[in-house]
């Protein structure tokens, strides 16, 4: 089997002329297969590529375009431009209940899907193949005088007492360009005032605001940041140089969020894009699946499941994507974090 | 020979589609109105989560600078996927401007402020139930109406639905099967008294005309009531009759012992051959009409006295011995010997008129058929529960094509040609056994001759 892995600029193919920005791309199996499952992801290439190459290998007729977009990007080459994807990987638990609520998704059930537990499906159209906390991610560098905080009001607490420590190397989500930050912040706020305290020190504190976790994660590990607020744990979790770094899982409340796979109804290769999301919530809700990739998104919870909060898919998303109530939200926050 | 019976319809058959029918009714009439209701359930269940979920979400507008902020609350949502994973959309407008949602939603009329309107629609091709209210505000100046319309689908209600429907299919066989199961029984049932009172009535001996003494149902009165009188009627009739023959018998038998008499002295005082000839076939047929008057005679007695038996203890060895040494005259006459044999003495219940008539007419039987200077071998004795008389001739026996018919009242056998008799004798003897309990068995000996025996029951 060969790999591709390309760059868009580097390509030259007609047949895909996308009007939405994709941030990377992979094709992946034997170049002669006819049948081309294509898969438009928010997730990394790197962590995924192993996923898809075991797909493949229990389908060696099969090819796949693996492509790469942000949470927005990806709601808008399905339900704007309607892409013939046949499969969509979002972590925008949000954007997925909407395509599915609008209906914009082909329903799918088998004896693969009907071993998930019902919070980790909505209909028969998204379902859920990962369970990602959101962390706090402190460097160890600069809490080195400092007990770490366990949950959001140690955490407050010590932003108060330590300003000069602080200032600057706060870190968090831009809302306004980030979707799973958005995703993030709108359930903590379900979940706690305490958010909007928190929200409050770290806007006192002149926090920076990210677009992605790595990057902040980056940061941290540089020592630029102190305290990285509602970042990927599994990611942070993840990167080889984990040391330098404290991954937090608040024990007040943590946020998880699921990374969901759908079917969007303008799929032009359904059957096989019914197997593949077997294949996938098969291998993550199989306890004895041994697939690396979906094991690194999955950390290990059982030690913090009781503070564990899931996103529950639902139309109860959809209140944050209306514009008012996003208009209102996003107001209220850049009213905290920015100190206007 | 029995006339064919005008059938028409049947009881059992009409009853049971009838209860059948009406089983079918009440099953499809159940499993409908379970259905009707769980329409209705399903359908008002989901209008007042939608009705809470609206109300919930016009509460959460306010104005703010003079313009609308709509904070939707995530709990109008939650509520709806709480109950069903149906689809939601949703629209919130004023009277000039459209706010947020799904623009493309239907929007039913609103109804007046703080009620609300429902209404089933069709939204990206799927059925959706619709809410819409409204809410009068004020930005500013101007007064504002607010409007939302808030659809759901209804699949999880469609589930809901056909769940209830097949219990409810169920519940309809059931009670289908119940009542099947009912209507048979009671088929039966209703059916039965009739079945009783046919099998009682053909049950019943030839000549039993007794009322219908065994209860019967209500309904059943009228008939068993005309049924009784019908048979007391016929009773009536057959004892007139048999009172008739009886008496016509009676007086028939003087005239003729009279007429008899004469042409015997008259015989005597002839000479001439033809007329002594003539004359002796005239004793001749005035015995055969005298002695048919007497079985005539008997046999209306016994046909009357069977239904009223005046039964007394009787002496086997007694009532037997008196009758051999009645016929014995008669007997020697044609040198022939009756010999008399009693195997056990006993005593039993009867009607000694009867047994008697019965032993004569067995007795003289054997004597008609037997050649001259024979013998008539009597015994008498007891056999399990009866007491029993067997007679025993030495003429030719009964034809063996007539063992079954010869009972028969005017039956004659072939060899009776040439014999005076009526054909009554051993009519009236098995009727009287039959009245005491007992039988009569007639059989062809071994050797030669004839052998009638009557038994009568012991108890």
């Amino acid at each position: 089997m060969r790999v591709f892995v390309l760059f868009l600029g580097l390509i030259l193919n007609p047949t895909s002329l996308l009007a939405f920005e994709i941030e990377d791309r992979l094709i992946l199996g034997s170049e002669t297969s006819a049948q081309i499952l294509r898969i438009v992801s928010t997730t990394d290439v790197e962590l995924f590529k192993p996923v898809l190459e075991e797909f493949l290998q229990s389908q060696p007729n099969l090819s796949v375009e693996y492509v790469v977009a942000s949470t927005t990007e990806l709601m808008k080459a399905i339900e704007e431009e309607q892409q013939s994807f046949d499969i969509a990987i979002s972590s925008a638990m949000d954007l997925q209940t909407k395509l599915a609520n609008d209906g914009l998704t082909l329903p799918h059930s088998s004896a693969a899907t009907s071993t998930l537990p019902d919070w980790a499906k909505w209909r028969e159209d998204v379902y859920a193949f990962t369970q990602e906390p959101a962390a706090i991610v402190l460097s160890r560098a600069a809490f080195e005088n400092l007990e770490l905080p366990q949950n959001r009001e140690e955490l407050i607490t010590l932003l108060r007492d330590n300003p000069d420590l602080f200032r600057g190397r706060v870190g968090t989500y831009d809302l306004r360009s980030s979707g799973l930050g958005y995703l993030f912040a709108t359930q903590d706020s379900r979940m706690s005032e305490v958010y909007w305290r928190l929200t409050e020190v770290m806007g006192a504190l002149d926090a920076k605001l990210y677009d992605s976790s790595g990057k902040m994660i980056d940061q941290v590990v540089s020592g630029e940041l102190a305290v990285a607020y509602n970042v990927l744990g599994s990611y942070a979790l993840s990167r080889k140089d984990s040391g330098e770094v404290a991954v937090l899982f608040p024990s007040d409340f943590t946020t998880v969020m699921m990374r969901t796979v759908l079917i969007p109804s303008t799929a032009t290769n359904p059957e096989n894009a019914k197997l593949f999301v077997d294949f996938l919530v098969g291998e993550a809700w199989n306890p004895t699946s041994e697939t690396s990739a979906l094991r690194s998104l999955n950390p290990a919870l059982e030690t913090v499941e009781n503070s564990l909060r899931r996103i529950r898919l639902g139309p109860g998303l959809l209140i944050f994507l209306d514009t008012f109530k996003k208009k209102r939200f996003l107001s209220a926050w850049e009213n905290s974090i920015l100190q206007k | 020979m029995i006339t064919p019976i005008n059938i028409k319809g049947s009881i059992r058959r009409r009853l049971l589609i009838m209860l059948l029918g009406g089983a079918l009714v009440l099953a499809l009439g159940l499993f409908f109105v379970f259905q009707r209701l769980a329409v209705q359930l399903a359908e008002e269940s989901q209008d007042n989560i939608l009705r809470a979920s609206a109300t919930a979400i016009l509460d959460s507008a306010s104005v703010v600078d003079g313009e609308i902020q709509i904070d939707l609350p995530y709990s109008a949502f939650s509520m709806l996927s709480n109950v069903s994973n149906d689809r939601v959309f949703y629209a919130i407008k004023t009277d000039q401007t459209f706010l947020t949602g799904y623009d493309d939603l239907p929007f039913p009329p609103a109804p007046e402020s703080g009620n609300h309107e429902f209404a089933t629609e069709t939204y990206q091709d799927e059925t959706v139930r619709v809410v819409v209210t409204s809410r009068a505000m004020t930005t500013g100046e101007n007064p504002v109406r607010l409007f939302i319309a808030l659809a759901q689908t209804q699949d999880g209600q469609a589930s809901l639905i056909a769940r209830v429907v097949r219990i409810s299919a169920w519940v309809g066989f059931g009670v289908f099967v119940l009542v099947v199961a009912l209507a048979l029984i009671t088929a039966k049932a209703t059916v039965a008294p009739l079945v009783r009172l046919t099998e009682s009535v053909s049950r019943r001996g030839p000549s039993e005309l007794r009322a219908v003494a065994a209860p019967v149902p209500v309904e059943m009165v009228p008939l068993v009531t005309s049924l009784n009188s019908f048979m007391d009627r016929l009773s009536n009739s057959l004892s007139r009759t048999e009172e008739f023959i009886a008496d016509a018998a009676h007086r028939l038998r003087t005239p003729l012992a009279i007429v008899r008499t004469r042409a015997e002295t008259t015989l005597m005082r002839v000479e001439r051959e033809e007329n002594r000839a003539a004359l002796k076939d005239m004793i001749r047929a005035i015995d055969e009409s005298s002695r048919a008057a007497g079985q005539m005679l008997d046999h209306a007695m016994v046909s009357l006295r069977t239904d009223s038996l005046m039964k007394a203890q009787l002496n086997l060895s007694d009532i037997v011995s008196e009758i051999v040494g009645r016929m014995t005259p008669a007997a020697e006459l044609r040198d022939i010997q009756l010999k008399f044999r009693l195997d056990e003495n006993v005593t039993f219940p009867g009607d000694p008129v009867l047994v008697q008539s019965a032993l004569r007419n067995v007795i003289d039987n054997a004597l008609k058929f037997s050649p001259v200077d024979s013998c008539v071998q009597i015994s008498a004795g007891t056999l399990g529960q009866f007491a029993f008389v067997k007679v025993q001739d030495e003429g030719g026996g009964f034809p063996t094509s007539d063992l079954e018919t010869i009972i028969k009242r005017f039956s004659r056998g072939e060899n009776a040609e040439g014999i005076v008799g009526s054909g009554l004798g051993l009519t009236i003897a098995s009727d009287v056994a039959k009245a005491h309990g007992g039988t009569l068995e007639i059989e062809n000996a071994q050797e030669a001759g004839a052998c009638v025996s009557l038994y009568f029951s012991l108890v």
